[in-house]
């Protein structure tokens, strides 16, 4: 029951990670009807973005921190949509309205070249961060098990839920998202009703790298670890994420992440820790070959 | 009793809660051409979706007798009836391998037979005899229908880059090359001029008369409907409301009043 | 002259933007880097690079413009300048000099293609050619088999030039695995249309099949050969069955997740596998159970024993040299043949249009799998040999950027080009492991190719298609 409870704190956490990461695919999947594959590289972007300013910002301590992060945060944000933007201006741009291949080869060569980036510019080694916020509840204690809820558990969680609410508020209120859900319909038709879609496709991204961009800072203050290679494995799970929630829908995202947060951990938790990946990969077949649709998701009627 | 050809009885076909198609029944013959008419949305494709293996229908039978033999179209798998049923369709859309050559796309048409041929592959690989015979009659068969439509000396372009009439011509071609008992056509006459509109009735009318097999014909031009269809289906929101010869559908008052709205009946009647 | 001065201005403009962009994109990434002190991370700063950088975008954006609006000299000359810069300034960094090669690289290639193909464009529309492949087919209907016959004895006589060393040779050896994978995908993705971003696991498949099966039953390389190969064609239906439905996006994911579970269950199922450790000692093929090492075991004989000739190492190397060369070959005449058959032709009529080919009796789910099978068993074969070459594997050569690299290997030749993908890979596998130093920045050069030549030729380098049958000749004579 305890270990149970564990699990459960440690895969919501986790799920609402790979929620941040899927809303990024899913819009634009909904918007421009590809997968971005490099979505996971700019969640690993944001996660260097974020270290290096804590970095620069961090060491003004004590309790300057909680301001500290609020800045990372910002800053983190900021630089990682600038690069969801260039993103879609050198790779997806060109190639509006050429085959699907086409633009996915684009994305995965665009996948390839930040990878590598990364990896020349700040070294193929590890990066680890001492825990900044430490601590947490105590919640139960049954032998020498304890039953832990932590502080930036509780941060990750909270912070996330809050920036769900408020983009989705963007999403459903605003000019700009109603401009979004246009595009998504019929994508001619609004740009002759007078909505800018290369504006619209570029805030799509910038609002999906901004949101992977918080996800790539919680996972560096969580777990402390990251290296260039933490977008590929984050990514395709949060892609999974966003195809068990019906990709093109926003609280499909949500829920797929916390889904696929919840599996992997039990999974781990109770099966084998070296297969939680094929758990996560097994997941995306069987959802993609029996329910392409997704939870949430409409289904696409094919025309002919 | 001899069998109709195809026959559709009861067809019904729902999505969600809109019914595209309601209660349709009819038969379509050999050696002649049966038209499916009605204003838009009156569920013309779906009816050729449904007998094509695309959709399968919500409720309905669709039988094709040919040799002796029944299919049940209901049943199948659109590749198998147009395999085995040799019900063949052309689209509203065209629908050719636009970076294949015109030639490629009639001999593609072909694949199950050639395919055989070349005992899957085997044969062909080792360049047997056999699956080189078949091969030329395949290409002297594409060549004939390349005369029939015109297109012989440009047998080697990519079928893409044909203009817009040569492409609904080849894309009939490409379907008659599969040897089909019944050939649905979607529209072939939309976008064509005159002269291409008239070529095309004398083409549909040759493939009638001298391959002898059965048209089943989608149209809104209804000069090409009078003029070649020996009977003619008209459908109103899924449903059919007239049924006969083009003179006897032409002054039907239910068919007039679903095309020109109820007040202008009077009218027609006075022109008529 | 007014209108040329504003030009100008809105060039650079619009050059200065791109480079802003490119500073804050550096900012953080090329301006600042963490190193591992003592006490944890610490930040330094590279100014001198971030500037070098933004500079060298500005530059290129600038020439970028002005080859769209026509400019042919000034941006050769340009980047060719750049490119000297590189070679022999003494620059800070050897990213940098990397840069300034590749990028005076890339603006000389891009200004030289835009005025060919502006040529070639203007011949085209005089002479009404329906393409402007047709123009180039006569040509190589002509001389293709010479060219062909040339490159085939070129790669003959290969291992007896004066400049092929040991090294050279092996590496000859590992670009014709990466021909043979390239063109086994190329059934996938270039013909069939079905993009496999999971390719690497027959690859895998193929190795380990012939390592194991070595290494526990004392197989040779010539009966684990066909093994290899059918038990990846075999897995290819595996695999295929259950998501050839999907569509063209998603199917590739779902390849990808294969691919991936594939390589875990290599590492983790340690029993069969060895897990990480991956398997070694995997033997070298022999000639017709002549082996090539110094002392032969008990009871046979070596080639060199046999022949009566000193024993040299490097015949080993020539003989795998000669294995890879005739499996490549065969590789390709099949390929070539089935091209031509129904099969081939339905392979390409689905990548054009899956609802026609449905409408006209062809089975999709049958000619996918016939296309994935092939292409998998091909992967399976490459996979043989590159377990002889190594004698060793393990599941870190199989990671999902290798089946990246061979995409990559299949997208630049022209998906569907049999000479395009070998040039491609000897382009792509030949060069970077020649110029070691250039090892690092390979990755990024792949990355960097797929992006643009998607953008500016999504056709590939080498693309133009011959039909499988033709009526009349090219030159516009009537055939047959």
């Amino acid at each position: 029951m305890e270990y149970f409870l564990q699990q459960l704190i440690n895969g919501v956490t986790l799920g609402a990670i790979y929620g941040l990461i899927a809303i990024g695919y899913t819009m634009v999947y909904g918007i421009i009807g590809m997968i971005n594959f490099a979505h996971g590289e700019i969640f690993m972007i944001g996660a260097f973005v974020a270290l290096i300013s804590f970095l620069i910002l961090g060491p003004s301590g004590g309790a300057m921190i909680p301001i500290a992060l609020l800045v990372v945060l910002l800053i983190a944000m900021s630089l990682t949509a600038v690069y969801g933007w260039a993103l879609e201006r050198i790779a997806y741009r060109p190639l509006r309205g050429s085959p699907r291949l086409a633009a996915l080869i684009s994305a995965i060569g665009m996948s390839i070249v930040l990878q590598n980036y990364v990896q020349l510019s700040q070294g193929a080694r590890v990066k680890t961060l001492q825990p900044v916020i430490e601590g947490g509840f105590q919640l139960m204690k049954a032998g020498n098990f304890t039953v832990v809820l932590s502080y930036m558990q509780i941060i990750i969680v909270v912070v996330t839920v809050s920036l769900m609410a408020a983009f989705w508020g963007v999403i459903t209120k605003t000019a700009l998202g109603r401009a979004q859900r246009a595009c998504e319909q019929d994508r001619t038709m609004a740009a002759l009703l007078g909505i800018d879609v290369d504006r619209t496709i570029s805030i799509t991204f910038v609002l999906g790298a901004s949101l992977a961009a918080v996800a790539g800072m919680m996972v560096t203050l969580y777990y402390g670890v990251i290296d260039f290679y933490v977008g590929f494995l984050a990514g395709i799970k949060a892609f999974t994420a966003a195809v068990l929630g019906g990709i093109g829908s926003i609280p499909g995202a949500m829920l797929g992440g916390m889904l696929i947060g919840l599996i992997e951990a039990f999974w781990s938790g109770y099966f084998s820790i070296e297969y939680k990946d094929v758990a996560a990969f097994s997941i995306l077949v069987l959802v993609l070959v029996f329910r392409p649709s997704g939870l949430l998701g409409r289904p696409e009627v094919e025309k002919v | 009793m001899t069998q109709p050809l195809l026959s559709v009885e009861h067809l019904s076909m729902r999505f969600g809660g809109l019914t595209a198609v309601d209660d349709l029944s009819f038969n379509a013959v050999d050696r002649e051409i049966t038209a499916i008419i009605g204003p838009n949305g009156a569920g013309k494709t779906t009816v050729f979706n449904c007998l094509t293996g695309f959709y399968p229908p919500t409720v309905g039978r669709l039988t094709v007798s040919h040799e002796t033999t029944r299919y049940r179209l209901e049943r199948m798998e659109g590749f198998r009836i147009a395999r085995e049923a040799r019900i063949v369709r052309t689209f509203q859309n065209i629908r050719l391998f636009p970076q294949m050559s015109v030639l490629e796309n009639l001999v593609v048409a072909q694949h199950t037979r050639l395919m055989r041929a070349s005992f899957f592959s085997v044969a062909g690989l080792l360049g047997l005899p056999r699956y080189r015979t078949a091969e030329a009659e395949a290409v002297a068969k594409a060549k004939l229908w390349l005369d029939r439509i015109g297109l012989l000396s440009r047998a080697d372009w990519d079928a893409g880059n044909l203009p817009y009439g040569d492409q609904r011509r080849l894309e009939i071609a490409r379907a008659m090359c599969t040897e089909p008992v019944m050939l649905c056509l979607d529209e072939p006459a939309a976008g064509l001029n005159p002269r291409e509109s008239a070529g095309l009735n004398e083409l549909l009318i040759s493939i009638r008369d001298e391959d002898q097999i059965g048209v089943l014909l989608i149209e809104h031009d209804m000069s090409v409907v009078m003029e070649i269809s020996d009977k003619v289906i008209v459908l109103e929101y899924g449903r059919k409301i007239a049924d006969g010869e083009p003179d006897e559908v032409r002054s039907d008052p239910a068919v007039i009043r679903a095309y020109l709205g109820e007040e202008n009946i009077a009218e027609v009647e006075l022109n008529a | 002259m007014a209108t040329q001065r504003q030009d100008w201005f809105a060039t650079l403009k619009e050059s200065a933007i791109t480079a802003a962009v490119a500073g804050v994109l550096m900012l953080p990434m090329i301006g600042l880097y963490t190193s591992t002190r003592a006490g944890g991370l610490a930040v330094g700063t590279r100014w001198i690079e971030l500037a070098a950088g933004v500079f060298l975008v500005f530059l290129g954006r600038l020439a970028l413009i002005r080859i769209q609006n026509g400019d042919r000299l000034a941006p050769i000359l340009g980047g060719l300048l750049v490119i000297a810069t590189g070679f022999y300034l003494p620059l800070p960094n050897g990213l940098l000099t990397v840069c300034c090669i590749a990028g005076g690289a890339i603006i000389v290639l891009r200004s030289v293609f835009v005025w060919g193909n502006s040529q070639l464009q203007a011949s085209a529309n005089q002479n009404d050619n329906p393409t402007i492949a047709a123009r180039v087919q006569p040509f190589l209907k002509k001389y293709g088999p010479w060219i062909g016959a040339a490159v085939i004895a070129f790669a003959i006589a290969f291992p007896w030039l004066p400049f092929a060393d040991r090294r050279l040779i092996d590496l000859a050896t590992l670009v014709l695995i990466y021909v043979m994978l390239g063109w086994g995908l190329n059934i996938v993705v270039g013909l069939a249309g079905l993009l496999d971003l999971g390719y690497v696991a027959f690859y895998a498949i193929g190795a380990y099949s012939f390592a194991l099966l070595s290494s526990n039953y004392d197989l040779s390389f010539w009966a684990c050969l066909p093994v290899a190969a059918m038990l990846a064609a075999f897995l290819g239906i595996l695999l295929g069955f259950p998501v050839l439905r999907l569509r063209g996006d998603y199917l590739a994911i779902v390849t990808l997740g294969f691919g991936e579970m594939i390589r875990i269950i290599l590492i983790n199922w340690v029993e069969f596998t060895k897990g990480p450790d991956g398997i070694s000692g995997i033997p070298k093929p022999t000639l017709f159970g002549l082996s090539f090492s110094r002392r032969p075991s008990e009871g046979t004989e070596s080639f060199h024993q046999f022949f009566d000739i000193p024993y040299a190492s490097v015949d080993r190397i020539i003989f795998l040299f000669y294995v890879a060369l005739g499996l490549a070959l065969l590789t390709n005449a099949f390929i070539l043949r089935i091209r031509k058959l129904p099969i081939g032709r339905a392979w390409e009529a689905l990548r054009e249009d899956e609802i026609a080919c449905r409408s006209l009796g062809l089975n999709p789910t049958n000619v996918k799998l016939s296309a994935f099978a092939l292409g998998a068993m091909f992967g399976g074969l490459a996979g043989a040999v590159f377990a002889a070459r190594q004698s060793f594997i393990s599941p870190e050569s199989f990671t999902f950027i290798e089946s990246a690299i061979i995409l990559a290997v299949v997208v630049l030749g022209g998906m569907g080009s049999q000479v395009g993908v070998a040039i491609a890979a000897i382009l792509l596998i030949g060069l970077p492991e020649w110029f070691r130093e250039l090892q690092d920045y390979r990755m990024l050069a792949f990355g960097a190719l797929m992006v643009a030549i998607m953008v500016w030729r999504p056709k590939g380098i080498l693309s133009f298609r011959e039909p499988t049958l033709r009526l009349h000749e090219p030159d516009g004579k009537v055939g047959k």
